[in-house]
């Protein structure tokens, strides 16, 4: 058997109060089986629907009793199956009985396992606890639960229980919630059981560990508090980067009969003389070189080896400090924890002693670390107490790595005090403000705290495992839009935008932001040297826009757009490619794009305009493509190449050609005199040419 | 080429995405030091902490120096020069009097530092007086004026370069607020007139001219007597710059230290607040880890740069490969492929702006929501006017409610959601130490999160907790070893230090490799206080009770079952170690008849490995042997 191999048993609500978060709950469970096929393929799942018409499970069978809980599947190695089912869960019509759906999940993993495999035996649980469980035939509900979660305890299970409670059912009875809610907390207390109380879909997502990672200690041993006093801790990561998985290349050139094809594509890397391109340097005659100013100082490996810093393994106080003295912006990387030994109760307790000591009088910790022996370098960083308010879990500390000198750069900005009065918000404006600040609250009291990062999922990743499997289905399907509930990670939730319409509108109207006058006037003499465009269309670029007010540009649909602005190009060309009143507008567009992307080319300062240029060019390619243009945008591009070529801007070609900008190719407009091949090979030619 | 799978200074974890932490220093710097050496300089003292003998001249060494090995470090293709005036000799292509441009062989006046130039910069104090001299250079009844000369050598030497790709700086480094003051009538008109003009033309040119003021110790720089003129200061700013002047002399040489460097931002970004309504705001980077720079690959023969060639080779048929634009991830047992374009796609999700959510307390922001070092934001009205109004608003309002706000941007091609903290300026010493702006702080996602506490944590039993007397002791311990204005960052790298220090020797063929001191270590001798150790003892007695010594084995109760086990075997293995003749079966070549399990009697009792085959665990033991 696999280490770390899991067993999951999934228990879902599906009755009819359920049916409004089902989807999410769809999602959420997809995505575990979607990360379990690729990290976790030999884990077995089975899943148990509560609240459904039918009854199905081997306890009713047995014993009797059990209504209405359905075993949707077996516990199994995941498969495609599984999460097809999952995919499409029944919406039931019977208000369900958690407890008895745990026990029925329960039965399942002992039956399955037995006592082995303690620790790695997981049951899920997702309900909204709306409705009463049955009473038991002896002893009252708790105890009922009280035997439950020690079985639980006994077997070595683990449980999750995800409370789903939006808004719009919160109308139920509240005795029923509070007596549930009261035996879900027996669970907490008496068992390794999770409890998650959700309000919105969008943490729904975020509220169930997707992926299993063994944590793995980054050092054990001491915490040196002096040469005569150390506390014995483990270190572990508190946050880690779940990276966008990095994909193989893919290589077609096997024979499609070949079953046992890799596909995989070896990367070599081969060393030659700059000077002499045809010498090839063998790997270990390589020596490294360091940057010296001018100067390349060469360093062999042994030579560094014998002169590096190398200090010892070990993690020591250098002091207390206040807590005020530590801003938050100084934290440098993702953070570890440092948990006291465990089952080491002096540890424990000497952790606990300081941790609640800094606590009171908000002081924190420097420490220097050293985690590996032979580790090149040291980290200083800082320890905040983590004081738990768990009883079964230990006080530890956070340790977030601090600046060194040389990581800090001081630069100077004017005071917010000596700006002009111009720039100098009102009492009226900064009243508007405070009321913004204050009522666009995701934190209100009383009511959960929205997009918490502990329950927010990465957007990209969920976005990228739905794509997996719609992709191993179809191989053809496109990129799904980003999903509904998803977006209210991205952009502010139209709710409460809508909550809080007043606030904002005032705040809109207490202020005023236009364009740059002056900066126009630089751009338009730089437009002068353009070869495209004749005068008086330039003029309209130049002037119109002069004390636009920004909230029209970002409404092109209220005022009929004339001209591209600088907020928003890409929105006013379209706006613009649109108008029909009259013919020229399409010409007017295209010209007018052009121009703004050889203003944000010639413009940029080190590529910073670049990725606006290529919104813009990608822009206009698609409307030369729609009204059928081609010639527009091929000339264009190749303009800009030269253009660009002549005034030693090629790292723009170069950025192009890396996002795939091709000429239009007949196959996407009739009138294009190039073919698809002289398209796609449009800029490897040009880049050659350089 | 940074191809180096063991780049010593790289943390297991770090980001691939370095271009991001580095920042973008986009254009490059082309800096003269205009040093006043006049003998009055050397008299006035500056009453540094550290220094006994700091003279404002020292002062102002000691800055340039500092800023030249950062530089070198950080970004050495920025050119310096330095220039002394009020000297005794000259050197300057123009020829003039008292000025000396100071530089080092092979190297032009103004030109990337080299190991050289610091390295003889470092004890230019010491044959200062010997090769440059100082001396007062504008006197009455002499035509020379050594500030206008100054002035006109520095603008020769900066003509280099082209202003579009460059920033143009010179740095004026003074305790003469009226260099004209020991003459009188026309002269001095002719002089302030010519001087003047000698400025605003080189400001004509784009070349910023700056003043670091140097203050003396009883009267201030005052800046209207004439550098308000030739700085073209007014109003405002001029208060401004009196207040700086007239800061503390402690902080000097910070303070100096701060205003060498020119801020570079990284990009400018729209933050969008609602509905359509978006300000301009200006990123960054004040706070980034400093590695030892690139490295580039050498031929150990030649010592010449050599280049990496990547080809692609297809294992199943060993073809040679383009770059294939096609990736794929093994999935249900087949493999699914994506196009490039398709992997791009699905990380495009917000459009590299920056969008409002909403605003949470300060309390919402925990400890552990951290993932990458912060950004740092500053409005700017140059495209949109009025943003810095907005901005400033939201930013008092944000102060004052103790609330932080929640959007999300950060790079288009890993976006994050940020928490945006408003941050006060703090002056301390008339100096800025904290900029006023937000900075952006990057939150982890649910995924990135790991519930490490409850790892270890079980539900039957209570973990202890610390009484209140045991919390008191403790208390007292943290009152006690307390670092007193503890400021992030007063520590520099010791690594880093030591490598640079390592490069300069093997750059300038010294034979010594320098000491570098590790400025992190803990404080020895006030950890021997006697207040203190006794602090620690009652802290130790209260949580660990009588027999701390013991602590390293009263583990044993609790011990977790595989180190149990492994104890059980040690023990074992000691005991049934002490069987054997071990040195007459080497000697006697009867190791072999041993079974393994007898061999790791050995090997267990003397903390060796006891892994791999019967012949490596005999040829283990005899190695151990000395044999």
């Amino acid at each position: 058997m696999a280490r770390n191999k899991e067993a999951l048993v999934l228990v879902l609500d599906v009755g009819p109060t359920m049916h409004a978060i089902l989807p999410q709950i769809e999602k959420v469970c997809s995505m575990l089986i979607e990360k379990k096929l690729i990290y976790s393929k030999s884990d077995e799942v089975g899943v148990v629907l509560f609240g459904t018409e039918a009854t199905e499970n081997e306890l009713t069978k047995e014993v009797g009793g059990y209504e209405h809980i359905t075993v949707l599947r077996h516990i199994k190695v995941v498969d495609g199956d599984l999460l097809q089912a999952l995919q499409n869960l029944p919406r039931e019509s019977v208000d369900g009985d958690f407890l008895d759906a745990i026990v029925v999940g329960m039965d399942m993993l002992i039956k399955k396992f037995g006592p082995t495999n303690k620790g790695k035996k997981r049951l899920c649980l997702i309900t909204n606890a709306l409705h009463p469980i049955k009473d038991p035939y002896e002893g009252t509900k708790e105890d009922q639960v009280s035997t439950i979660a020690s079985q639980m305890m006994a077997q070595g299970m683990k449980m999750d229980c995800v409370i789903a409670r939006l808004t719009q059912n919160m109308e139920a009875n509240k005795r029923i919630m509070e007596e549930n809610d009261l035996l879900l907390r027996v669970f907490s207390n008496k068992s390794s059981t999770k409890t998650v109380y959700v309000e919105n879909p969008t943490k729904l997502l975020g509220a169930l560990r997707t992926r299993n990672i063994s944590p793995v200690t980054i050092y054990r041993g001491d915490l040196e508090l002096s040469p005569k006093l150390n506390i014995k801790v483990w270190v572990y990561k508190k946050t880690s980067e779940e990276k966008f998985p990095t994909l193989k290349r893919y290589s077609n050139k096997a024979p499609p009969t070949d079953k046992f094809a890799t596909h995989e594509v070896k990367v070599d890397y081969e060393y030659k003389s700059i000077e002499d391109p045809t010498r090839v340097v063998p790997p270990e005659q390589r020596i490294k070189g360091y940057r010296y100013g001018p100067q390349v100082v060469p360093i062999s490996s042994a030579e560094l080896e014998a002169v590096k810093f190398k200090p010892d393994k070990s993690v020591k106080l250098l002091g207390f400090a206040n807590a005020s003295n530590i801003m938050r912006h100084y934290y440098m990387k993702d953070v570890n924890i440092f948990i006291a030994e465990p089952g080491n109760a002096k540890a424990i307790l000497a952790v606990s002693a300081l941790a609640r000591a800094m606590k009171e009088m908000m002081k924190v910790a420097i420490v220097r670390c050293v985690w590996r022996q032979g580790q090149g370098n040291v980290v200083v960083g800082v320890l905040t107490p983590n004081v738990s308010d768990n009883e079964n879990i230990p006080d530890s500390f956070c340790f977030n790595v601090l600046p060194f000198a040389e990581d800090v750069r001081e630069f100077q900005f004017p005071s917010f005090s000596n700006l002009p009065s111009s720039m100098q918000p009102n009492q009226q404006q900064q009243e508007a403000a405070d009321r913004l600040v204050r009522m666009l609250d995701l934190a209100l009291l009383g009511k959960e705290e929205i997009l918490q990062p502990d329950f927010t999922p990465n957007p990209i990743l969920e976005r990228f495992y739905r794509y997996l499997e719609l992709k191993s289905k179809d191989k053809d399907a496109a990129v799904p839009p980003l999903d509904e509930t998803l977006k209210k990670i991205t952009e502010p939730d139209p709710e409460i935008l809508f909550q809080n319409k007043s606030v904002i509108e005032d705040f809109r109207r207490c202020f005023e932001l236009k364009e740059n006058p002056k900066l126009k006037k630089s751009t338009r003499r730089l437009l002068k040297e353009k070869p495209s465009g004749s005068d008086d269309e330039r003029e309209v670029l130049g002037n119109g826009s002069d004390a636009q007010p920004m909230d029209a540009i970002e409404y092109p649909s209220k005022i009929k757009t004339e001209k591209i602005g600088d907020a928003n190009p890409v929105q006013d060309f379209e706006a613009m490619m649109s108008r029909r009143d009259s013919p020229e507008w399409v010409s007017k567009a295209i010209q007018y794009m052009k121009d703004k992307v050889f203003e944000l080319v010639e413009n940029s300062c080190e590529g910073d305009s670049y990725q606006k240029a290529l919104e813009c060019l990608t822009a206009l390619r698609k409307g030369c493509i729609l009204e059928q243009e081609p010639k527009q945008f091929n000339d264009f591009i190749l303009h800009l190449y030269k253009f660009c070529q002549q005034k030693d801007l090629k790292s723009f070609c170069e950025y192009l050609a890396s996002h795939g900008i091709t000429l239009i190719s007949k196959t996407e407009a009739a009138d294009s005199e190039v073919t698809e091949d002289e398209a796609k090979t449009f800029i490897v030619k040009s880049e050659q040419g350089f | 080429m940074d191809l180096d799978p063991e780049d010593v200074f790289r943390d297991d974890e770090d980001d691939p995405e370095s271009e991001f932490h580095q920042g973008r220093d986009s254009t490059k710097e082309l800096v003269v030091y205009l040093v006043d050496a006049s003998p009055k300089m050397f008299s006035t003292s500056c009453p540094s902490e550290d220094a006994k003998d700091g003279s404002l001249f020292h002062a102002a060494m000691s800055c340039i120096l500092e800023s030249l090995k950062t530089q070198i470090i950080n970004r050495s293709y920025d050119e310096v020069a330095i220039c002394f005036f009020n000297t005794r000799e000259k050197k300057n292509l123009q020829d003039l009097n008292g000025v000396y441009v100071f530089n080092v062989a092979e190297r032009e006046d103004l030109d990337r530092p080299t190991a050289r130039l610091i390295k003889e910069f470092e004890c230019i104090e010491e044959k200062f007086d010997n090769d440059i001299g100082s001396k007062y250079g504008i006197l009455s009844g002499s035509r020379d004026n050594s500030l206008y000369s100054a002035l006109w050598v520095a603008q020769a030497l900066l003509r280099k370069g082209s202003a579009k790709t460059a920033d143009k700086r010179m740095l004026l480094l003074t305790n003469e607020d009226d260099p004209f003051g020991s003459i009188k009538g026309i002269t001095k008109m002719d002089m302030l007139r010519t001087t003047l003009q000698r400025a605003k033309d080189a400001q004509d040119l784009g070349i910023s001219i700056e003043l670091l003021p140097l203050s003396r110790r009883n009267d201030e720089f005052n800046v209207s007597l004439f550098y308000a003129e030739l700085l073209g200061l007014e109003g405002d700013e001029l208060t401004q710059f009196q207040a700086l002047a007239g800061e503390r002399l402690k902080d000097m040489k910070e303070q100096l230290r701060k205003r060498i460097f020119k801020k570079r931002k990284i990009r400018r970004i729209k933050f969008i607040i609602a509905n359509g309504m978006s300000i301009d705001v200006d990123t960054y980077a004040l706070i980034r880890p400093t590695n030892p720079g690139t490295i580039t690959w050498l031929d150990s023969v030649t010592n010449l740069p050599i280049k990496s060639d990547r080809s692609f080779i297809c294992t199943d048929t060993g073809a040679l490969l383009q770059e294939p634009a096609q990736r794929f991830q093994s999935y249900k047992s087949e493999d699914v492929m994506l196009s490039v374009d398709e992997l791009s796609e699905i990380k495009r999700i917000a459009s590299g702006h920056l969008r409002l959510l909403g605003f949470k307390p300060l309390s919402c922001l925990k400890d552990y929501h951290n993932l990458r070092p912060s950004t740092f934001i500053f409005p700017s009205d140059e495209e949109v006017i009025g943003s810095t109004c907005i901005f400033v608003a939201l930013h008092r309002s944000m102060l004052q409610l103790n609330r932080f706000a929640l959007a999300f941007g950060g790079s288009s091609n890993n976006p994050h959601l940020v928490a945006l903290v408003a941050q006060n300026e703090i002056i301390s010493g008339g100096g800025q130490v904290e900029p006023p702006g937000m900075h952006m702080i990057y939150l982890p996602y649910s995924d990135d999160i790991r519930h490490i506490e409850e790892v270890h944590a079980d539900a039957n039993t209570i973990a202890p907790r610390a009484t209140d007397d045991q919390t008191k002791t403790a208390s007292a311990l943290v009152r006690r070893i307390d670092l007193k204005d503890f400021s992030v960052c007063q520590f520099s790298n010791p690594a880093l230090q030591r490598h640079y220090a390592v490069l300069q020797a093997l750059a300038l063929d010294e034979d010594e490799m320098p000491e570098i001191k590790d400025e992190t270590l803990p404080d020895q001798e006030g950890m021997a206080r006697p207040g203190i150790v006794k602090l620690l003892e009652e802290f130790k007695l209260s949580v660990f009770g009588e027999n701390y010594e013991d602590n390293d084995l009263t583990t044993g109760g609790t011990m977790t079952e595989a180190s149990r086990k492994r104890k059980a075997i040690a023990d074992n293995a000691t005991k049934e170690y002490s069987k054997y003749d071990w040195l007459e079966l080497a000697d006697t070549g009867k190791l072999k008849d041993l079974t393994v399990a007898e061999l790791k009697y050995y090997l267990t009792a003397n903390n060796l490995s006891v892994t791999g085959a019967k012949a490596a665990l005999i040829s283990r033991i005899l190695t151990h042997m000395g044999k």
